[in-house]
C-alpha cells in the first residue's frame, strides 16, 4: 500500500477530481494549504502598501491506494493538474506501514480496497 | 419651484445612488470568491465612469431638445443646467436624479458577463453604452422622444432601464461566450448573505427610484411608494410557494432574486396602477422569471447572474402589465386595457420591442468596436486564477500569510532584486 500525496493548483482541483473519478479512485482527503514552489510571486497593492505574496494557495490531496492503483492514480493527477507553468505542484508516493478501516476493522489491502470490489470478490 | 418637492427629490436621488453599491453586493455574493472584487468593481466603477459621461454629454443627449430619436448637445458639459426650475425642482437636481438612473442601468449589464471580461474593455464598454444606448432610449420615453409622443407609459424605467439593460446583457453575454467552467463545473455563490444584503438595500433604494420618479412630494409619489412596497411582497410570496411546491425548500438566493423581480416589474407601473393591481402584478411577475431562470440554466447562454430572466422578463411583464392595469382614476394620465383602452397595450409592446432592437444593435456595435482595439475577454489562465488577483492585484479575503512587504528600496537594502523588479513592473500605476 502507498500514500499518494499531491499538491496542486486550486483552479485545477476540479479537473484533478474528475480525472481521479475516471480512474476509479474513490477515497481521498483534501486540504487547502499554502506553499511556495519557485513560481513568480503575485504582487498585490492595498492603498499604497505593495506586498509580494510569497505563499500561494494550493490544494493537498491524500489518497491511500493499493500497489497496483499507484500508477493510475499518479497518472490521473499528472495529466489533470499540469498547465506547464512553474507552480503546477508535486506528487509524492509514500510507503504505508498499516491501514485500518475504522468501520469494519479491516486491515491493509482490504482497508484501501473500495467497498464495491470487496462485495464482488 | 416647490420646496417640499425639492426636498423629496434630494432624498430620492441619494436613495437611487445607493442602489449601485447595493447591486455590487447583490452580484458580488453570487460569484466565486476569486472574482468577488472584480464583480463588485464592475458596479462601483459605473458610479464614476457613467456619472462622468452623464455630466459631460449623456444628460444632454437624453434630455436636450434634439429630435424624436435623440437629444442634442445643447446642455453638454452642463451648459444651462442651473438652479432655475425644471418642473417644480431645480434643473440641477433633475439632472442629478436622472444621473443615478444612468449609473445603475449600465451597471446592471455586468451581471451577464462576470468572471470573464478584462476590466479595461469593460470600463470602455460601460461608458460608451451609457452614452450611445442609454441616453437615446431615455430620450425616447422621458426626453420628449417618439415613445413619449406615442403615449408610452414608463413611470420609472421598466423599459428604459430594465429591458434596455437586459437586451444589452443578452448580446454581450452571447458575444463573450460562456465562462470556461460553465456547465462543466459547479459554479456556486460564495456569499449568499451578501446577496440578501444587496437585495435589501436595492429595495430600500428603489423607493427613491420609483416614488422619486413622481418628481414631487405628492399623492402620485405616495402611490408609487406603496406599490414599490407591495409588488415585491407578492412576488416573494409566490416565488417562495413555487420553490416549496417544486422542491420542498424555499431558497435564499431565490428570495433575493424574487425581490428584484418584483421591483423590476412594478417599476414601469409604480405611479400608474392601483395598489391591488400592484399586488397582482407582483404575483404574476414571479412566474415567467422563475421559469426563465430554470430554462436558461440548461442552455449555453451564460447570462451568469440572470440579468435577462430578472430584468428582461420582469421588465417586459411590467411594461405590458402597465398597459393592462393602468388606471386613470388613480394616475390621472391614462387607462390600460382593463379600463377600456386596449391601444395602450400595443403602445407598450412597441416600446419594449423597439428598446430591445435598439439596445441589442447598439451593444453589438460597441463590443465589435472594442474588439478592434484589443482582446475583450480575459485569458483562460486569468479566468482560472480569478479576476481579482489578475485584474486588480487584490484579494477579497486575503489571509495575509506569506505576504512580504515590498519597500521602495527593497532591492538595494535587502538584496531582493526580484521584489524591486516586481515593483517596477506592476507598482507604477497602482499606488
Amino acid at each position: 500500500m502507498k500514500l499518494v500525496v499531491a499538491i496542486v493548483r486550486p483552479e485545477k482541483l476540479g479537473d484533478v477530481l474528475e480525472s481521479l473519478f475516471r480512474a476509479e479512485v474513490r477515497g481521498l482527503t483534501l486540504q487547502r494549504v499554502q506553499g511556495h514552489g519557485g513560481e513568480t510571486e503575485q504582487v498585490e497593492t492595498y492603498r499604497g502598501t505593495t506586498v509580494k505574496m510569497e505563499l500561494s494557495d494550493k490544494v493537498r490531496l491524500e489518497i491511500g491506494v493499493s500497489d497496483h492503483f499507484v500508477e493510475p492514480t499518479v497518472n490521473a493527477i499528472l495529466s489533470a493538474a499540469r498547465t506547464g507553468e512553474v507552480g503546477d505542484g508535486k506528487v509524492f508516493v509514500l510507503p504505508v506501514e498499516k491501514v485500518y478501516r475504522i468501520r469494519t476493522g479491516e486491515e491493509d489491502q482490504a482497508a484501501v480496497t473500495p467497498v464495491e470490489e470487496v462485495a464482488a470478490t | 419651484m416647490n420646496n417640499s418637492d425639492t426636498a423629496w427629490v434630494l432624498v430620492a436621488t441619494a436613495l437611487v445612488l445607493l442602489m449601485t453599491p447595493a447591486l455590487a453586493f447583490f452580484y458580488g455574493g453570487l460569484v466565486r470568491k476569486k472574482n468577488a472584487l472584480n464583480t463588485m468593481m464592475m458596479s462601483v466603477c459605473a458610479l464614476g465612469f457613467v456619472g462622468l459621461a452623464w455630466a459631460l454629454v449623456g444628460y444632454s443627449l437624453a434630455f436636450g431638445r434634439g429630435n424624436a430619436g435623440v437629444g442634442d448637445l445643447s446642455m453638454a458639459f452642463l451648459r444651462g443646467v442651473g438652479l432655475a426650475p425644471q418642473g417644480t425642482i431645480p434643473h440641477l437636481l433633475f439632472f442629478a436624479f436622472q444621473g443615478t438612473f444612468a449609473v445603475i442601468t449600465a451597471a446592471l449589464i455586468s451581471g451577464a458577463i462576470v468572471e470573464r471580461m478584462r476590466f479595461g474593455p469593460y470600463l470602455a464598454f460601460l461608458t460608451l453604452w451609457s452614452v450611445v444606448v442609454y441616453a437615446p432610449v431615455a430620450h425616447w420615453v422621458w426626453g420628449g422622444g417618439w415613445l413619449a409622443k406615442l403615449g408610452a407609459l414608463d413611470f420609472a424605467g421598466g423599459t428604459v432601464v430594465h429591458v434596455n439593460a437586459a437586451a444589452a446583457a443578452l448580446v454581450v453575454a452571447l458575444m463573450l461566450k460562456p465562462r470556461k467552467d460553465y456547465a462543466r463545473r459547479a459554479i456556486l455563490p460564495h456569499n449568499v448573505p451578501f446577496t440578501l444584503l444587496g437585495a435589501g438595500l436595492l429595495w430600500f433604494g428603489w423607493f427613491g427610484f420609483n416614488a422619486g420618479s413622481a418628481l414631487a412630494a405628492n399623492g402620485i409619489a405616495a402611490l408609487a411608494f406603496a406599490n414599490t412596497m407591495l409588488a415585491p411582497m407578492a412576488t416573494l410570496v409566490v416565488w417562495t410557494l413555487v420553490d416549496l411546491a417544486r422542491t420542498g425548500r424555499a431558497t435564499a438566493v431565490g428570495a433575493a432574486t424574487s425581490i428584484v423581480v418584483g421591483l423590476v416589474a412594478v417599476t414601469p407601473a409604480a405611479g400608474l396602477v392601483s395598489p391591488m393591481s400592484a399586488l397582482l402584478l407582483g404575483a404574476v411577475a414571479a412566474l415567467p422569471s422563475y421559469f426563465a431562470l430554470l430554462w436558461r440554466a440548461g442552455t449555453r447562454l451564460d447570462d451568469s447572474l440572470d440579468v435577462v430572466a430578472a430584468h428582461g422578463v420582469g421588465g417586459t411583464v411590467g411594461a405590458l402589465a402597465t398597459g393592462v392595469l393602468a388606471q386613470k382614476s388613480w394616475n390621472g394620465v391614462a387607462d390600460g386595457l382593463l379600463f377600456g383602452n386596449p391601444r395602450q397595450l400595443a403602445i407598450q409592446a412597441a416600446g419594449v420591442l423597439a428598446t430591445i432592437a435598439f439596445s441589442a444593435a447598439g451593444t453589438f456595435a460597441i463590443v465589435k468596436l472594442l474588439a478592434l482595439f484589443g482582446v475583450v475577454r480575459a485569458s483562460a489562465r486569468d479566468e482560472g486564477l480569478g479576476l481579482d488577483v489578475t485584474q486588480h492585484g487584490e484579494e477579497a479575503y486575503s489571509r495575509g500569510e506569506g505576504a512580504i512587504l515590498v519597500l521602495p528600496d527593497a532591492g538595494a537594502s535587502h538584496g531582493l532584486p526580484v521584489a524591486a523588479r516586481a515593483l517596477a513592473e506592476t507598482g507604477a500605476g497602482s499606488s
